[in-house]
């Protein structure tokens, strides 16, 4: 009987820093399951952003580099650049992406810079302790939006894999969520098919991942799931916002 | 090499290309656009790089993310753009990646001008980005001098690690002037694999490396500075670069002075030395590390009265002047800053009014 489980090579065998019932671990995994299947370890580069994923590279076994907070996309379009035998991908969170991070990977996408981004939306900061993302829902509740989300003041939250695919510049676009395990397979899938784009040389890959902030959303982890499943789906539409012809 | 005519600023670029730089990533500022309008057309005729980014804030990371896989890179723009950059720079020094930038001056602050000016010069010798970093800043006088600092800049980036910045004014990338370069500035690109993130596969070790500058341990982040001052140490003792001129004259007043401003000057003492009047400049080439000893012993000099720091800015440079000097002579400043560079006329009025 062969074996049933083993963690990717890709992956370091470290303690999480994440808290419990967070997603990254499941979207970290997703990754390194990916390169390994794609024999690209060796020459691949990730990016780390500022968030709660700036360990990022503790939990991996290639190349990385740490960015400013929102810069990863100007970075990889860098080493891109200089490097296109380099596999490269940012690893960002909603603040870092939707928010400082706006312009660098508004500009990268429509560039169709030859990397890819895996973007999680947990709809609130998590590192710096739950305050207001752009991505946060209308009511709900963060440290810097104690009564809950005010649309009339800050607007409505951002739909990034939305947005990036009204592109005209060919990408692949596409939002997730890992809050079941039919969505954690498909997820992988689109992981995967990312990184295929990127090896291939095809285009701009991006994949957006709702995912849970237990912690900072004050809910017990299953509570968390359940939220984004009635909160943020509906919202958050899942499926392919855009795929290179 | 025949010597060609060139602007500074195509000459920068051309220098980049000859010291063996092919990653060049920039955003347009006036006054040296003409950079990025020279490089678009020479980097592919070397299989090189060349990117307009979309801000100067992006651009610092293309060049933190280029410089972190290993490979040589540029970029080129002027004082509110180097503001913008200031992030990129702290981040690229704690990271010790090496990677070049050129500020070519405009006034400020603010929108200022974009004529020539030596405004930035706290901003490149002092801070610019956060934290506890230094810059080495090289301060062209012409074009031949930006571009054989330009070629040196790469491998003293790479010896140390780190950003160096070429700090020359409007002036200096606007002008033509008959230029060469030298074949033996051109360098190998050093070792990279202890740090850079090449790929794996390109090294022996096999082993991955991280370019990185958070260090939540306090002891690791204590280390990583003391680490980042042992190599500002050693810039202080092996790269300090100066020019005196007319100093081995018993001169009555000495001229502390760099690039394009120290040029006037110098018409200014060759004047007055026609009349008779002996008059010493003593012209940094390094604006960090500071020509500390040399400002010293040459203020100090038994017939020097006073020292003068003359500038294109309020007054940046004669702090470090006076530090040096140490109260042992009165320590004067003269500058202008709008834009019209201060002419000899006006420098001898000056210097007159000291003796």
């Amino acid at each position: 009987m062969g074996k049933a489980f083993s963690t990717p090579k890709s992956m370091s065998d470290n303690y999480t820093h994440y808290c419990p019932g967070c997603t990254h671990g499941i979207v970290h995994r997703l990754v390194a399951e990916a390169i390994d299947e794609l024999g690209i370890s060796g020459r691949t580069v990730g990016i780390a952003p500022v968030g709660c994923a700036v360990l990022a590279y503790n939990y991996f076994n290639f190349d990385f580099q740490e960015a400013a907070h929102g810069r990863a996309p100007a970075m990889a379009t860098g080493i891109k650049r200089v490097r296109p035998d380099l596999i490269v991908f940012t690893y960002q969170g909603d603040g870092d992406l939707a928010s400082i991070g706006m312009g660098e990977i508004m500009h990268a996408a429509n560039r169709g810079e030859k990397f890819t981004v895996i973007f999680i939306n947990n709809a609130i900061y998590g590192m710096t302790g739950g305050q207001m993302a752009p991505t946060t829902m209308p009511g709900q509740r963060a440290t810097t939006a104690p009564l809950g989300r005010d649309s009339s003041q800050t607007g409505m939250p951002l739909r990034m894999a939305n947005i990036l695919g009204q592109l005209v510049t060919p990408a692949y676009i596409t939002r997730q969520a890992v809050l079941k395990p039919q969505q954690v397979n498909k997820a992988k899938k689109a992981i995967k098919k990312a990184f295929e784009y990127q090896v291939a040389g095809k285009c701009f890959s991006f994949v957006e991942v709702i995912s849970t902030c237990p912690t900072n959303w004050g809910l017990t982890p299953l509570d968390a799931l359940k939220w984004a499943e009635d909160e943020l789906l509906p919202y958050y539409e899942l499926g392919d916002y855009k795929v290179p012809e | 090499m025949a010597k060609v005519l060139m602007k500074g600023n195509e000459a920068i670029g051309e220098a980049a290309i000859r010291a063996g730089c092919k990653n060049y990533f920039a955003y347009p500022i006036t006054p040296q656009s003409e950079v990025a309008e020279y490089l678009v057309k020479r980097m592919p005729e070397v299989g090189g790089v060349f990117l307009q980014g979309e801000s100067e804030v992006a651009v610092g990371y293309m060049i933190f993310g280029a410089a972190g896989c290993g490979e040589r890179v540029m970029t080129t723009s002027s004082s509110p753009g180097i503001s913008l950059m200031g992030e990129a720079i702290s981040y690229i020094s704690a990271a010790q990646v090496p990677a070049v930038f050129v500020n070519i001056m405009r006034g400020g602050p603010g929108l200022g001008g974009i004529l020539p000016s030596q405004g930035d010069y706290f901003q490149a010798t002092k801070g610019g980005g956060h934290g506890d970093y230094r810059l080495l800043v090289l301060a062209p006088e012409g074009v031949q001098e930006a571009v054989e600092m330009t070629m040196k800049a790469f491998s003293l980036a790479e010896k140390y690690r780190g950003p160096v910045m070429i700090l020359g004014d409007g002036l200096i990338g606007q002008m033509m002037e008959p230029v060469e370069f030298p074949d033996d500035l051109k360098t190998e690109p050093s070792n990279k694999d202890d740090w850079a993130t090449s790929g794996m596969d390109k090294r022996k070790s096999k082993k991955r490396n991280l370019v990185r500058s958070l260090f939540l341990d306090p002891k690791e982040l204590n280390d990583n500075n003391l680490a980042l001052k042992a190599k500002y140490e050693q810039m202080k003792k092996e790269e300090v670069l100066y020019e005196g001129y007319n100093t081995d004259t018993d001169y009555k007043v000495l001229i502390v002075s760099y690039g394009t401003m120290s040029r006037v000057c110098k018409t200014s003492i060759d004047y007055m030395k026609d009349q008779g009047i002996e008059v010493g400049l003593l012209r940094p080439k390094t604006l960090f590390p500071f020509p500390e000893q040399a400002v010293f012993e040459a203020a100090t000099k038994e017939s020097c009265k006073s020292v003068i720091s003359i500038e294109m800015s309020m007054g940046q440079m004669v702090e470090d002047v006076e530090r040096c000097v140490k109260g042992q002579r009165e320590v004067e400043f003269y500058g202008e800053c709008g834009g019209d560079i201060p002419s000899p006329e006006k420098i001898i009025q000056v210097i007159k009014e000291l003796l």
